[in-house]
């Protein structure tokens, strides 16, 4: 779960970690308010998910009352990239010497933690990693034995932080460690960390994915899932559990775990058909939860047929038969239905779906044949 | 030969109660005919669960029968400590199915083990556990879709594929020496390479079909292993070649960011190590039968 800059911001504090002071606000109103109490200069900073936002105008600078009215103005509502911004963060401006970069994040080959760190903060740091990699100082860190303040230390010098900053980034550094791991976030991300010219080094960004699997341990988060930017579709898939990703085609996809849904994606794409979304029930899925991505499937307009491609292991095939049934007992689905069953109690599955077959409840024995059936009733409808 | 299990190993489920998706999964594996020897609750030592004993620790399990494997399918929240508790108790090969463990925890597991007990080998977690035809299944795997006799090793680390491409292979009548499901998750206990040099090195596993997926680069790591250390036919197939940029498709293994990690990467990758690449599973098993027929 991504949060939006002012929530990682919050995120931060939690840990230590120096930010601007600053306020949320959704209307005009608000932001002008909360210019007047924090005091100018105020920065007016859009919260949309998407980078870019200064290049869009979506960071405005404002030094009194009427600038904080015109900028909160020209900033919500404002589209970037396909983003509406619906709510600003109003920040105390920060006069800024130098801009660092710092990030905490998993490195899967290596197995350890990665801190990358660069003096060439500010702007895309991808573009810095291509083009002048030397400029970025990486180390990895065991968990075990986690991130002394020596070895931040030292990271800040290779990265070439200026002396006078060292310490300040040092420090935050290890703060930003232990929000990564005592915070359970997949990435944190500091861009620009700042120093100013009376000597303090601060978060000016906060880019903070947390890890979704985490959140039994964090009933706080909650607060954080409901503000999420989502497609309707998505929002819905979501709400029932499904990993769902929406896409342009009209044929819709249930598979149990991400592998085969994606290789049904390409099987469909392949025999000349076209996807109109991922979308995952994952492993031990219920009949319920069969029932609820039909019903996810279904509110798709550009749904012209859907291919179920269940391969059973801790899945049984009887619970998606039974789910099967209960969606076309409670929901309206125009869409014929191919499906392809095996794996666990496929046969127990597949006599449940055999009493209720019909032109729109197809049963298939293989992924080939049952995603050209999907694709074929597509294009041409139900005969 | 097989990999990793074989009809000598021997299985402790941890976490069993009679409801327990241990309990449902575990006693399909010793239906199978996978030595199920003992389970492990701390609540329920000295009971018995379908003739399965139930011990309170692992090391007491592993005391009185000697078991050498243990299978894991607790929630997330108790797993972490689970597969300690087996390492701890000396277990060489540790299954755990767990699905959605914090990716901070997998760290921690990873490099515990990697430091104090180098001597186990996780299998997993979010896998769907391993199988070594008509010798043993710990796991979810169904036991019908695969075939005894070899001569081919398979490993995914998508499971439902893994399945897909084990039936591939079981309708066209060739066998399968192991088939290993490492599990998409963030930090996975056994890797391809680990899988890939086991086949490499089993005399009776005469050619691999590995099976990947976007995100990440084990496999372009894979490629390059294939390259220097392989001299067994292997056959790919990478799942996503259609899934757009920048999005998360599942659970935390498939993400693709920027040219690394996409299916066109890992596929061209995998062509220059010498890999046949198949466009789906059921080309997979296609490629493997002409591969197989050229071996006998």
């Amino acid at each position: 779960m991504d949060l939006y800059e002012y929530q990682g911001k919050q995120y931060f504090a939690r840990f230590g970690i120096p930010v601007s002071p600053g306020e949320v606000a959704d209307t005009v109103e608000d932001a002008v308010e909360a210019a007047e109490r924090l005091g100018y200069p105020v920065v007016v900073k859009a919260q949309v998910q998407v980078g870019g936002r200064g290049k869009a105008g979506g960071i405005r600078l404002a030094a009194n009352r009427d600038e904080a009215r015109s900028s909160a103005e020209a900033v919500l509502g404002l589209d970037i990239k396909g983003h509406v911004v619906k709510r600003l963060w109003i920040e105390k401006a920060s006069d800024i010497a130098k801009e660092y970069y710092a990030s905490f994040t998993l490195d899967r080959a290596a197995k350890l933690h990665l801190a990358m760190v660069s003096a060439r903060g500010g702007v895309d740091i991808e573009q810095v990693a291509e083009e002048e990699p030397e400029a970025i100082a990486r180390l990895h860190i065991d968990p075990l034995d986690g991130l002394e303040p020596a070895a931040a230390l030292a990271l800040a010098r290779e990265a070439g932080i200026d002396e006078e900053a060292v310490e300040g980034v040092a420090g935050v550094l290890v703060e930003l460690y232990r929000c990564y791991v005592e915070g359970d976030a997949d990435l944190v991300e500091i861009n620009p960390l700042i120093l100013t010219p009376d000597g303090r080094v601060h978060a000016l960004d906060a880019k903070v994915t947390l890890d979704d699997a985490a959140s039994f341990r964090h009933p706080d988060w909650d607060a954080y899932s409901n503000l999420e930017e989502l497609d309707p579709r998505d929002r819905l898939a979501k709400e029932k559990g499904l990993q769902y990703v929406g896409l342009d085609g009209d044929v819709g996809i249930i598979a149990n775990g991400a592998g085969l849904a994606m290789s049904t994606c390409d099987v469909v794409e392949q025999v000349g058909g076209k996807p109109a979304n991922f979308l995952d029930i994952g492993g031990g899925a219920s009949a319920a939860v069969m029932a609820n991505a039909l019903e996810v499937i279904n509110t798709d307009e550009k749904v012209r047929s859907i291919f179920v491609n269940v391969f059973g292991g801790i899945t049984r095939g009887e619970e998606v038969a039974n789910g099967i049934v209960q969606a076309l007992a409670r929901v309206q689905i125009d869409a014929p239905i191919v499906i392809r069953l095996d794996g666990t109690n496929a046969e127990q599955g597949r006599a449940i779906l055999a009493e209720h077959a019909s032109d729109k409840l197809v049963s298939l024995p293989t992924m080939l044949e049952a995603a050209r059936r999907a694709s074929e009733l597509a294009r041409t409808g139900v005969a | 030969m097989s990999i990793f299990v074989d009809e000598n190993t021997k299985v402790v489920i941890q976490g069993l109660s009679p409801t327990s998706q241990g309990a449902y999964h575990g006693l399909r594996n010793r239906a199978y005919g996978t030595q199920v020897v003992a389970g492990t609750n701390p609540k329920r030592g000295g009971e018995n669960i379908q003739g399965i004993p139930v011990y309170a620790t692992v090391a007491e399990a592993v005391a009185e029968t000697g078991a050498n494997a243990s299978f894991i399918a607790v929630p997330p929240s108790g797993a972490p400590s689970a597969i300690l508790e087996a390492a701890e108790a000396g277990i060489p090969f540790v299954v755990c199915i767990t699905e959605f463990i914090p990716a901070q925890d997998e760290a921690r597991v990873s490099a515990t083990l990697r430091r104090f007990f180098p001597g186990t080998r996780l299998l997993g977690p979010n896998c769907p556990g391993i199988i070594s035809p008509g010798k043993a299944n710990i796991g979810i795997t169904a036991d019908d879709i695969a075939l005894p006799g070899g001569p081919v090793g398979l490993v995914s680390r998508s499971g439902t594929v893994f399945y897909q491409a084990l039936y591939e292979l079981t309708q066209k009548g060739i066998g399968q020496t192991t088939g290993v499901g490492i599990g998409g998750d963030p930090v996975p206990g056994t890797n391809f390479i680990d899988c890939l040099a086991a086949f490499q090195a089993d005399p009776e596993t005469r050619a691999v079909i590995m099976i990947g997926e976007i995100g990440g680069v084990e496999e372009e790591r894979a490629a390059e292993f294939i390259a220097s250390e392989m001299d067994k036919p292997v056959i790919a197939y990478i799942a996503g070649v259609t899934a757009p940029p920048g999005r998360k498709m599942g659970h935390a293994g498939a993400i693709v960011s920027g040219s690394k990690g996409t299916a066109a990467a890992k596929m061209a990758a995998l062509s220059q190590a010498g890999v046949l690449v198949a466009k789906n599973p059921t080309e997979a098993g296609e490629l493997m039968a002409g591969v197989v027929a050229e071996l006998a």
